[in-house]
């Protein structure tokens, strides 16, 4: 498979400072999982990180911390490691799998619409995180965004006014675009939607039952 | 202690500490508890997490707290460290950042297991050949000295002080849009100088 459509350099700079909130980073590091091209960017990105740490003026004397660390080395053992286990295969890539605590084929989806979904539970209280499963060759509602929103296609594709994304792909919006997504007629689109507050349909009908759902 | 520098540009002028061992200190930790190499590290690195944390948290406490608990991961991690993955001073960072965002953002961070079976590995035609680290370590230094200050700046910025675009661009008087490509210009010269020398 292809990916056309990458991170772009903001949000790579920010995932590498560690200054994008869980929610979008799971976005990032969805793509990343797919993506060898932008793991290779990421690599360059903390190796900026090291670089800026090395020439940073340090701050604060040693003697003091030092025999500090060296007593709580003494005091606390390493824990033992403990081995991860992992499937002999995965469609849906770590870390968002064990985000839904499951792979593809055993998500507990809800219809909503036409679609399918799965809210994704995070920390970060900025961001929304759903899967969304759109039946091939259907729309989702249009909507226009409240502010930013990415989108991973994790199989499958769909396309908008914007472009054609296919699997691994990542679309960056931001909140002045109205767009219909629709899934290409060959199969399901899923995909991972980050969105930085509740979406706002612009279909009145689906806006008055939208509380109802819980979208 | 390595002599001190202060301000920028300080690339070209920076001491030869922490040494281009860093690598080497932390596969001695990793192989043989090595308690001289784990100090020396200390004494090159403690004082510059403690330095950066200060910068992520405005909390003295806090970073020197911080500080020990990067200190002791690198401690227990140093079997992880895999020199074909990128340069030393870039694992320790991402240690010093992790221990940051858990503690103060308590935030879980999402990111890869490179032993997922379902991580892709497709490999890219023009994709690059994994790099020393010791090469990888200079070709990024070279590649930051080689970087106009102004550009060297909004890197610092975005790594160590201020996330958002819009609170650069009004620290720096500069619009959001000069900011923005600056930093793209930077990160695309980085990058650059990372596939030319493979
Ligand atoms: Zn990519």
């Amino acid at each position: 498979m292809t990916i056309r459509h990458h991170l772009n350099d903001d949000l790579l700079i920010a995932y590498a400072s560690g200054n994008l909130s869980e929610g979008w980073s799971l976005a990032v590091a969805t793509h990343l999982a797919m993506c060898s091209t932008c793991r290779q960017s990421l690599a360059v990105a903390e190796a900026a990180g090291g670089a800026l740490l090395e020439e940073i003026e340090p701050v604060g004397s040693d003697e003091g911390a030092w025999e500090a660390l060296k007593a709580r080395l003494g005091r606390e053992p390493t824990p033992p490691v403990q081995p991860k286990v992992r499937p002999a295969s995965a469609v849906i890539p770590e870390p968002l799998r064990s985000y839904l605590g499951a792979d593809l084929a055993d998500l507990k989806w809800r219809r909503v619409g036409t679609a399918h979904q799965i809210r994704v539970k995070t920390e970060d209280q900025e961001t929304q995180v759903r899967l969304l499963r759109i039946p091939a060759g259907k729309p989702v509602p249009e909507h226009s965004h409240g502010g930013r929103e990415l989108t991973v296609v994790l199989t499958g594709a769909f396309h908008d006014e914007i472009d054609e994304f296919g699997p691994g792909d990542i679309e960056d919006a931001d909140g002045s675009l109205t767009h219909q997504p629709v899934a290409n007629p060959e199969e399901d689109c899923i995909c991972l939607a980050v969105t930085d507050k509740p979406l706002r349909f612009t279909s009145r009908l689906v806006r008055l039952v939208q509380p109802l759902l819980g979208i | 202690m390595p002599a001190q520098i202060k301000g920028m540009p300080v690339m070209e002028k920076r001491s030869p500490s922490p040494g281009e061992d860093i690598g080497a200190r932390i596969v001695a930790i990793a192989a043989s508890a090595d308690m001289d190499a784990y100090e020396a590290l200390f004494r090159d690195f403690g004082p510059r997490i403690r330095a950066y944390l200060i910068k992520m948290t405005r909390d003295a406490q806090v970073s020197e707290d911080l500080m020990q608990e990067t200190m002791l991961a690198i401690w227990r991690k140093a079997g992880q460290y895999d020199p074909a993955r990128g340069p030393a001073s870039a694992w320790i960072y991402t240690i010093a950042r992790n221990i940051w965002i858990d503690a103060w953002r308590r935030q879980r961070r999402p990111a890869i297991d490179p032993d997922d079976p379902a991580l892709s590995i497709e490999p890219e035609p023009d994709a690059p050949k994994q790099i020393e680290a010791r090469q990888s370590q200079e070709a990024v230094r070279r590649a930051m000295e080689r970087l106009p200050a102004e550009q060297i700046d909004i890197i610092r910025l975005s790594f160590f002080e201020e996330a958002s675009h819009s609170m650069i661009a009004a620290k720096l008087g500069l619009p959001i849009g000069t900011v923005k490509s600056r930093l793209r210009l930077a990160f695309g010269r980085l990058r650059a100088a990372l596939d030319e020398q493979q």
